[in-house]
């Protein structure tokens, strides 16, 4: 394996920061300058408003980060943390019309046939601009119900008492170097709070995306589904291309309480420069369900291992994910179950497809805690490769402290089949819409699984990406 | 209508391995003929080769559709100029729904000049006219949502070779054991519908073990193989002939191509 290496340049000690630097070019009312330093992080914190307590936690987890080595594992990262802006706050995120988006940017739209209402908010004429989000308008149902629908800048100034409660008990700043990096200089995200009981029948949904050049985006995300409840929230990405490094690194913290269901739905497509490493997971108790359906298409690097810890007994933890490994891709993707009970029950599914030189590969960990008896995991993960270029390898670890316990692993890689494509072909496809059916065939158990425009968006995803259009 | 598929002393090897030696073929639009031979005589080889498989390499010979050279066109360009086979052992696609599947090779080949991403056929025409056809095959629609081939039973797989042949309705169709694998009344039903579909409708190559499907799709000519080259040729007698007595008399007449036919067994069974 690759051995990782940061480019980590000295700090700026001369303290010569602009605090407001209007840069018209960027349509930016702030932006930090590139770089990282105390002064920078509290700088954030008090262009956000925020309370003193998430300032200090910004600070702590600032001397974490630079205390923790780089990952010894996974993908190799190039990235030069003083080369980067940490903030960026948009100027006027309403008034902003669809005149002014990028014309690639509405390429990559028609390219991807999102419909008309849809690209206005995607290309953040009605929403989300740059690194702070902004939903439209909040349904109404749902504030009657209780339920909090929110960014996390917001929810810091205005749930402050519930946000302290649960922010960074999943995922604590010492975590890993790229949870306390996010822990620092985080900014948008969405805060969602379900209360007891309440079932949300449609998916909420929030996209994220990354717009200015050089930019590290480093949302926040945290979920608290109370007993009984259930949510289905859905993120979804498209990135547009750029030149130089960009980062990507969001901490997703998700509490599903007692006989909740929560299931967390991404899809990602970034662009081919972006290092996409991001910490996600979820504490499910007594009874609870937690899913993660999880895509990763483009960027540079993925390194994302979605978890669920099953903290009581009966908690269930499932997880599906995708990945697509183009030409300089890496996809670092997996799972990670923890049996912290007894009569918990666990799966995996991991798919991977790798292409034109492509490399995926599948980390995963199962973990049974000592006293988690009569636990039960399953995973399977099926690699698919393209061509002879084209990379995959599988990880499993799996740690297990406790007897009478079942846990089953099965991993297959196979070749595209050349029966396969010759049976298609005969039937009048070219040989890229055969492979390409074959590779969504491949996917389909876990697409089925997604919200049908998720599922459309998914499948010409795939289409684009075995074309070698986009990404 | 007068489209002609003409093979002229065709050669192909496997895997540099000659198997046929010199094949020559014309089947014009509208008959009907079968192809006759013991295993290992190289129907499916024919077959393969005429739709253009990658592993079956022509080393000589020609393969003309209309005057069209075939030989160098991949498969799918074949497909498009009218050519269909009905596969002895089709190959599953998990997780490609044969709906999906069949409306994409339904709108390919009637739109030869379709360019990749380009509208498929109408979804609503498409359901109307696959749901007849499933009827007419005695299929249950909900056949078409299951994935290709997959997990699929031997008759299945044999009636959604013969569904293809219905919606593709291809100039020329090669039919390789499309009875085998099927109950009683299943190489039937399919000999029925073969001929509803087919019968002068196109022509018909069919490769057989058996008279039933020959007895619904009478062959205007029967070809027998035999060590890699048709070595015989005549009329439905000669099919009847070699239903009730088997091969023995014409092993003994073409005593060179039997002897071609045995390496070839005994090469298969080496190489196992
Ligand atoms: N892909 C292949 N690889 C290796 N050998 C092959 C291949 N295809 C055909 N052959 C060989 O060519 C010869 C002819 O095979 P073919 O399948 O054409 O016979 P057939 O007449 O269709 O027999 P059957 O009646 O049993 O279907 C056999 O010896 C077979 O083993
Ligand atoms: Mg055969």
């Amino acid at each position: 394996m690759a051995s990782d290496t940061a480019t980590l340049a000295p700090r700026d000690t001369v303290g010569e920061i602009n605090k407001y630097d209007f840069r018209t070019e960027s349509k930016a009312i702030f932006k930090a300058r590139r770089g990282l330093s105390a002064q920078i992080v509290a700088q954030i914190s008090e262009m956000k408003g925020e309370p003193a307590w998430m300032r200090d936690f910004r600070l702590r987890s600032l001397e974490i980060f630079d205390s923790k080595p780089m990952p010894k594992w996974g993908g190799r990262v190039d990235l030069n943390f003083q080369d980067i802006f940490y903030y960026l706050k948009p100027t006027d995120h309403q008034g902003k019309s669809w005149d002014d988006v990028p014309q690639e940017i509405k390429d990559t739209f028609e390219k991807l046939g999102i419909p008309e209402a849809e690209r206005k908010f995607l290309s953040g004429v009605k929403a989300q601009f740059e690194s702070e989000v902004v939903y439209g308008s909040l349904k109404e149902d749902l504030s009657e119900k209780g339920v909090i629908f929110t960014d996390t800048d917001t929810a810091v100034r205005e749930h402050s008492d519930i946000v302290r409660d649960y922010f960074a008990t999943v995922i604590p700043p010492d975590d890993n170097k790229f949870a306390a990096l996010n822990s620092a200089v985080w900014s948008g995200g969405s805060f969602i709070y379900v209360p007891p009981g309440v079932k949300i029948d449609f998916p909420l949904q929030a996209y994220f995306r990354i717009n200015a050049e050089s930019m590290g985006q480093f949302e926040r995300t945290l979920i608290i589904v109370d007993e009984g409840a259930e949510i289905h929230y859905v993120e979804g990405c498209t990135a547009p291309m750029y030149s130089t490094e960009s980062l990507h690194s969001a901490v997703v913290e998700i509490v599903v309480k007692r006989g909740a269901r929560c299931r967390y739905t991404t899809i990602q497509n970034w662009a081919n420069n972006i290092y996409n490493l991001v910490t996600k997971r979820a504490m499910a108790y007594r009874d609870a369900t937690m899913e993660w359906v999880d895509g990763n298409l483009g960027s540079r690097l993925t390194m994302k291992y979605p978890a669920v810890y099953m903290m009581e007994p009966g908690a269930r933890g499932e997880i599906l994910s995708i990945a697509f490994a183009g030409a300089g891709q890496h996809q670092d993707a997996g799972a990670k179950l923890v049996h912290c009970a007894p009569h918990t029950t666990g799966q995996i599914i991991s798919k991977s497809i790798s292409k034109n030189g492509g490399r995926s590969s599948y980390r995963g960990l199962v973990k049974v805690e000592k006293g988690a008896t009569n636990a039960k995991c399953n995973v399977v993960c099926d690699a698919l490769i393209l061509d002879p270029a084209s990379r995959s390898d599988t990880y499993p670890y799996i740690e297990i402290a406790e007897q009478n316990v079942s846990v089953g692993h099965e991993a297959s890689v196979s070749r595209i089949g050349e029966e396969q494509l010759f049976y298609l072909m005969s039937r009048g496809l070219t040989e890229s819409e055969a492979s390409t059916m074959i590779v969504n065939g491949f996917i389909e158990p876990l697409v089925k699984e997604l919200p049908m425009e998720y599922a459309v968006e998914m499948n010409r995803l795939i289409q684009l990406q075995m074309e070698g259009s986009v990404g | 209508m007068t489209y002609k598929l003409k093979i002229s002393n065709l050669h192909v090897a496997v895997e540099g391995k000659p198997i046929l030696r010199g094949v020559n073929l014309e089947i014009n639009y509208g008959e009907t003929h079968a192809l006759m031979g013991p295993n290992g005589s190289g129907k499916s080889t024919l077959g393969l080769a005429v739709m253009g498989h990658p592993n079956y390499e022509v080393t000589e010979g020609s393969i003309e559709l209309d005057g069209q050279e075939l030989t160098e066109l991949g498969a799918d360009e074949r497909s498009r100029a009218g050519l269909f086979m009905a596969f002895q052992r089709p190959v599953a696609i998990p997780g490609v729904k044969l709906a999906d599947f069949l409306r994409h090779a339904t709108t390919n080949v009637r739109n030869p000049e379709r360019k990749e991403g380009e509208e498929l056929i109408p979804m609503r025409e498409f359901r109307q006219e696959l749901r007849s056809k499933m009827n007419q095959l005695h299929m249950n629609f909900e056949f078409a949502r299951r994935y290709v081939n997959d997990g699929f039973s031997g008759g299945e797989m044999k009636r959604a070779e013969i569904l293809q042949l219905a919606m593709i309705q291809p100039k020329f169709a090669i039919l390789d054991e499309t009875d085998s694998g099927l109950d009683a009344d299943a190489v039937r039903l399919a000999s029925e519908s073969i001929a509803e579909i087919g019968r002068e409708k196109m022509g018909l190559l069919i490769i057989t073990h058996h008279d039933k499907l020959l007895e619904h799709n009478p062959p205007e000519f029967t070809h027998v193989m035999l060590g890699g080259r048709i070595v015989e040729t005549g009329g439905l007698e000669l099919a009847h002939e070699l239903h009730t007595k088997g091969y023995e008399r014409i092993r003994r007449t073409y005593p060179d191509a039997e002897a071609q036919n045995q390496a070839m067994l005994e090469k298969e069974a080496i190489s196992i």
